[in-house]
């Protein structure tokens, strides 16, 4: 297998994820977006991993693997605590620190 | 002189596997389209469906990379617990289910426009850069045997220069809890941390 198939696959990915991350509004869906970047990135590290026969890639995977669950539960937390003082997780509204 | 041509690439003999790199193709194209579907679906539950697709596309790979701890995490951490996060994420920040029309922004092919951009410069770049190098065939690491602790120096250099002893996740356990043992505690101490952030912003009062 080429290496280039993976790293192109991870291209793709992380530009997907990019594009949601700029188009979506809903804060979740935003998440979801930033997901797919960090899957993307995950890709390219196992990737390298086994064409350079060395495990760092994949143990630095794991570590990404670890952040992003992190992440996760502190972004969603953030967007529950805005859809309780907003009655809204649409992100185009938070313009209060607009000068 | 483009890097390729300037530093030795190894794998660059290998032949190619024809039943890998289809299965790989499958995958992909599985992997994209379900990409696509999650930045441009209209609901979010669904979304969040799409991503499960992504995420088992990216397990798959893992494993034909000879990953297979890193594939299993991802299913039991991104899979089991992220997705249902996010689906609690949907529950308790909407009222109403169903199709939502302003999801996306209005000025959309902006952002489209950078996605392209961005795809096209990381595949002209990489496709210069890693022209045709291989993934080696043989993706498993090399680890040292279990050797007795009076083993001689002559067992430990013949046990040594077999190729490929023991597994990857093996290999990978014994560089996590030996070299990599200090990032480890702290993203245990990390984790933590953002378990009691999630919980204080998370509570009501």
């Amino acid at each position: 297998m080429l290496l280039n198939q993976f790293l192109l696959l991870s291209a793709v990915l992380f530009s997907i994820g990019v594009y949601g991350v700029i188009a979506r509004r809903n804060g979740v869906a935003i998440l979801m977006s930033i997901e797919l970047i960090l899957n993307a990135v995950n890709i390219n590290l196992v990737a390298f991993s086994a064409w350079n026969n060395n495990l760092a890639g994949q143990v630095f995977a794991l570590f990404v693997i670890a952040i992003a669950a992190a992440e996760v539960g502190v972004g969603l937390a953030i967007v529950l605590a805005i859809y309780r003082n907003r009655r809204s997780v649409d992100l185009d509204e938070l313009d209060l620190m607009r000068g | 002189m483009t890097l390729a041509a300037a530093m030795p690439l190894p794998g660059a003999d290998d032949p190619i596997n024809v039943s890998q790199t289809v299965g790989f193709g499958v995958i992909a194209a599985i992997m994209v389209i379900s990409a696509l579907r999650v930045v441009t679906t209209r609901n979010v539950v669904h979304a969040a469906m799409w991503l499960v697709m992504v995420l088992a596309g990216a397990a798959a790979q893992y494993v034909l990379l000879a990953a297979e701890f890193v594939a299993v995490t991802q299913v039991m951490v991104y899979i089991g617990a992220v997705v249902v996060l996010f689906l609690f994420g949907v529950m308790l920040t909407r009222a109403r289910l169903g199709t939502d029309a302003d999801l996306t922004r209005k000025n959309w092919y902006g952002a489209a426009f950078v996605g392209v951009v961005m795809v096209a410069l990381l595949a002209f770049s990489l496709v210069d850069t890693f022209e045709d190098a291989k993934v080696p065939e043989d993706r498993r690491t090399t680890l040292a045997p279990d050797l007795p602790a009076d083993a001689s120096d002559a067992e430990v250099e013949a046990a040594l220069a077999q190729p490929n002893v023991g597994s990857n996740t093996a290999a990978v356990s014994d560089s996590l809890f030996s070299r990599y043992l200090v990032p480890f505690e702290v993203v245990s101490v990390m984790l933590t941390a953002a378990l009691i952030g999630a919980i204080v912003i998370a509570r009501k009062d």
